[in-house]
C-alpha cells in the first residue's frame, strides 16, 4: 500500500516564455486514487503527459513505477494506461476492431487479446454495440470504450484527463463506479477534473494546480482545513438561543466560529468531527438540542474560496 | 552542440527495438488502405487504362510482325492520341502513393487517435515506418496485379507468350514502377506530418508532381543555358551544355522513371546520355542490349531513386519526432 508507483521531483515544462508546469514534486502510491484539479491551463494536462513520456520535461525527473518515461518508454507504455482528454477512435472500424488494434500494439497473443476485449467490454457495458462502428456512438459509449482501450491492457496505473466530461449523472455515477473496482484492485489511479463533487467522491488525495503549480495537496479535509480553517461545519437547533450558549460554544477546544444562521440555529465550524462535544456543551448550558448534523467539507467550496483568496492577494499585491 | 550529442546519446539509450509493433501498424494500415474507396477509385481507373492501351497497343502490333520483344511494346505502344500505358503511369502511380499517404499522420491527429496510438508501448518509428511500409505493399500489391492482368491480356490479344527475358525485363519495370511511388509516398507523409489539413498535404504533393512533371524540364533548360552558354560554337561547349542539361533534368524523379523504364522495355537503347560518334565505335547498331547491361544502364537510376524516397522519409522521420502530440 505504500510503494511509490509515481513521483516527480522539480518537474518543469517550458513553452518559450510559458512555464506550463513549475517545479512539480508529487508522489502517489500504489493504489491510492489522486485528483488533479485547477483552473483550464493549469498544466494538469501537460503533467499527464510528461508522466507518460508523450512530451519531454525541460527540466526535474519523473519515475514512474520506477523506471523513467523518456528512456524506457516501451515498459512504462505497456505497464500505464492512457484515456485521454481529447478521445478518437477510428470511425469506420468497429469497437472490437478499435480494441483489437489496440491489443496488437501491446503485443497481446490472439486468444489472450480476445479474451481480455470479451472481459472489457462486459465491464464497461458495450457488450451489445461491439460490433457496430464508432461513428454510430454516442459521446458515453465513446468514453466507455475508451476506457475497456485502456483495461485490456491490464494496466497498473490509469492515468485519466477528464474522465466525466460531457457524460450524462447517470454514466458519470457509473464510471465513478468502475473507478472504485479499480481501486479496489490496487489499480493506482491519476484524475484530472473540474467536477469536483466527483473528485471529492473517488479520490484519495487531491492535489491544485494553479499556473503550473500545485498549490495545495492532501486529502480534502486537510484542504478544508487550509483553505477554509474549520473544516467541519455542524449545524445545531436548539429551543432558546442564548449568548451564554453561545459563549460555551466559542470556548470550546477546536472550535474555529461560530455563526447564528437563524432564529434557532447555529453554524459552528470546527477543526474536526465534534458533534458529540457540541451535544454535550449545550446540554451543559441549559439547552435543549432540537437537531444536529454535520456538513462535510466540500471540494467545490475549497476551490471557491482559495480562487477568491488568491484574487484579494493579487490584487493588494498590485 | 553539446546538447545535440545529449540528445544523440539519449535517443541511442533507448530501450527495445525501434520497430516493436510495427507490423501491428502495417496490417492495420494495409486493410484499411485496400478497402478505403479512394483507392478503390484508382484501382478501377488503372486497370481501366491498362485494359484499354494494352488493347489499342495489341491492335496495332498483331501487324507489326515479327519483333522478338513484341510483348514489351504492348507498354509502350501508344495510339494517337493516348499516351503508351507506361506514360499513363507516369503520372497514375504518383496520384496513387498520394492518395495512399497524404492524410497518414494529420489524419491520425484529426480523428484524436494520436495520443492513444502513441500511448501504447511503439515508438513513433513504428508508426511512421509501418505506415509508409503499409502504402508501398499496398501500391507493390495493386501494381503487380495490374501487371498480371496485362500479361495475361498480352497473352491472349498477341496470342504468344513473352520469352523468359521479357518477363525478366518486365519484373525488373514492376519494381522500378514501385520504387517510383516510393519517392511519392514519402513525399506525401512528409506533408501529412507537415500540414494540419490532409486536403493542403494532398495539394502540397500534387504541386511538387506538377512542378516536376511540368516545370522541371523548362526550368533545366534555362538554368542550362545561363550556366553553361554556347559561346563559339566548340564540341566541348556543346557537351558540357548537354551533359549540364541531362544532369539537371535528372533531378525530377519523372526524368528517372522514364528514363529508367525506358531503357528496360527497349532493348535497344543503349545509352541514356549523350552519346560521342567515338562511343559507337565498335558496337554495332541495333543490336538489343543484353538484360544485365540494361540494369546497369539504370542502376544510378533506380538507387537515385530510392536515396531520394530514403531521404525525404528521414526528413519527415525528424520532423514528426519533435512534434508536440497534443492535438
Ligand atoms: N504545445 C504547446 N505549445 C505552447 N503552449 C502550450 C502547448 N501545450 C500547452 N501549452 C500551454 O501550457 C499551459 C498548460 O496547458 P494544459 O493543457 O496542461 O492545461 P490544463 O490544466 O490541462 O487545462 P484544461 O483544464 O483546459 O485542460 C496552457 O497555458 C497552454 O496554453
Ligand atoms: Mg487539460
Amino acid at each position: 500500500m505504500d510503494e511509490i508507483v509515481l513521483e516527480t521531483r522539480g518537474l518543469t515544462k517550458r513553452y518559450g516564455d510559458l512555464v506550463a508546469v513549475d517545479h512539480l514534486d508529487l508522489t502517489v502510491r500504489r493504489g491510492e486514487v489522486f485528483g488533479l484539479l485547477g483552473p483550464n491551463g493549469a498544466g494538469k494536462t501537460t503533467t499527464i503527459l510528461m508522466l507518460l513520456g508523450l512530451t519531454e520535461p525541460t527540466e526535474g525527473t519523473v519515475r514512474v513505477l520506477g523506471l523513467d518515461p523518456v528512456r524506457q518508454p516501451l515498459s512504462v507504455k505497456a505497464r500505464v494506461g492512457y484515456l485521454p482528454e481529447q478521445l478518437g477512435f477510428y470511425e469506420n472500424l468497429t469497437a472490437r476492431e478499435n480494441l483489437i488494434y489496440t491489443a496488437k500494439l501491446n503485443g497481446l497473443r490472439r486468444e489472450e487479446a480476445y479474451r481480455r476485449i470479451d472481459e472489457a467490454l462486459e465491464k464497461i457495458g458495450l457488450v451489445e454495440a461491439a460490433d457496430k462502428p464508432v461513428s454510430t456512438f454516442s459521446r458515453g459509449m465513446r468514453q466507455r470504450l475508451g476506457l475497456a482501450d485502456v483495461l485490456i491492457k491490464k494496466p497498473e496505473i490509469i492515468i485519466m484527463d477528464e474522465p466525466t466530461q460531457g457524460l450524462d449523472p447517470g454514466v458519470a455515477l457509473e464510471f465513478l463506479e468502475i473507478i472504485r473496482d479499480l481501486k479496489a484492485q490496487e489499480i493506482t489511479i491519476l484524475l484530472s477534473s473540474h467536477l469536483l463533487h466527483q473528485v471529492q467522491a473517488v479520490c484519495d488525495r487531491v492535489g491544485l494546480f494553479h499556473r503550473g503549480r500545485m498549490v495545495l495537496e492532501g486529502t480534502v479535509e486537510e484542504l478544508a482545513q487550509q483553505v477554509l480553517g474549520g473544516a467541519y461545519r455542524i449545524h445545531i437547533e436548539v429551543e432558546k438561543p442564548h449568548h451564554v450558549l453561545e459563549e460555551a460554544l466559542r470556548r470550546l477546544d477546536g472550535v474555529v466560529r461560530v455563526e447564528r444562521e437563524d432564529t434557532r440555529a447555529y453554524l459552528v465550524e470546527a477543526r474536526r468531527d465534534m458533534r458529540a462535544e457540541v451535544a454535550r456543551a449545550v446540554h451543559e448550558a441549559g439547552g435543549a438540542l432540537l437537531s444536529l448534523d454535520m456538513e462535510l467539507p466540500s471540494l467545490d467550496e475549497v476551490y471557491a474560496r482559495y480562487f477568491e483568496q488568491q484574487e484579494v492577494n493579487d490584487g493588494s499585491a498590485e | 552542440m553539446a546538447a545535440r550529442s545529449e540528445e544523440m546519446a539519449r535517443v541511442s539509450a533507448r530501450e527495445g527495438s525501434p520497430w516493436t509493433g510495427m507490423w501491428a501498424v502495417v496490417w492495420k494500415e494495409m486493410a484499411d488502405n485496400l478497402t478505403s474507396v479512394r483507392m478503390s477509385i484508382l484501382e478501377t481507373l488503372t486497370v481501366l487504362t491498362a485494359i484499354g492501351t494494352v488493347y489499342s497497343a495489341a491492335q496495332n502490333l498483331r501487324s507489326s510482325g515479327r519483333d522478338p520483344f513484341l510483348f514489351l511494346r504492348l507498354f509502350t505502344t501508344g495510339r494517337e492520341p493516348l499516351p503508351a500505358f507506361v506514360g499513363f503511369l507516369g503520372f497514375l502511380v504518383p496520384l496513387i502513393a498520394i492518395a495512399l499517404a497524404f492524410d497518414a499522420i494529420n489524419g491520425e491527429f484529426n480523428r484524436r487517435t494520436i495520443s492513444r496510438l502513441l500511448s501504447q508501448p511503439i515508438y513513433r518509428d513504428a508508426l511512421l515506418l509501418g505506415k509508409f511500409l503499409a502504402g508501398l505493399f499496398t501500391l507493390a500489391l495493386v501494381l503487380s496485379t495490374i501487371w498480371l492482368i496485362i500479361v495475361g491480356l498480352g497473352i491472349v490479344t498477341l496470342g504468344v507468350p513473352p520469352s523468359g527475358e521479357e518477363v525478366a525485363r518486365l519484373l525488373w519495370f514492376l519494381l522500378v514502377v514501385i520504387f517510383y511511388g516510393g519517392i511519392w509516398l514519402s513525399v506525401a507523409t512528409l506533408f501529412s506530418i507537415l500540414f494540419r489539413q490532409p486536403a493542403t498535404a494532398a495539394l502540397a504533393s500534387i504541386a511538387v508532381w506538377l512542378f516536376f512533371a511540368i516545370f522541371w524540364g523548362m526550368i533545366a533548360d534555362l538554368l542550362t543555358q545561363v550556366l553553361a552558354p554556347v559561346r563559339v560554337g566548340y564540341l566541348e561547349e556543346i557537351v558540357r551544355q548537354v551533359r549540364l542539361n541531362l544532369a539537371l533534368s535528372r533531378i525530377s524523379p519523372n526524368t528517372l522513371y522514364v528514363d529508367a523504364v525506358l531503357a528496360l522495355l527497349n532493348p535497344n537503347i543503349r545509352s541514356l546520355g549523350l552519346v560521342l560518334p567515338v562511343q559507337l565505335e565498335g558496337a554495332i547498331l541495333g543490336t538489343p542490349l543484353p538484360l544485365d547491361q540494361s540494369v546497369l544502364l539504370i542502376w544510378p537510376h533506380i538507387t537515385g531513386l530510392i536515396a531520394a524516397t530514403i531521404l525525404i522519409f528521414a526528413l519527415g522521420y525528424v520532423l514528426f519526432q519533435r512534434r508536440e502530440i497534443r492535438a
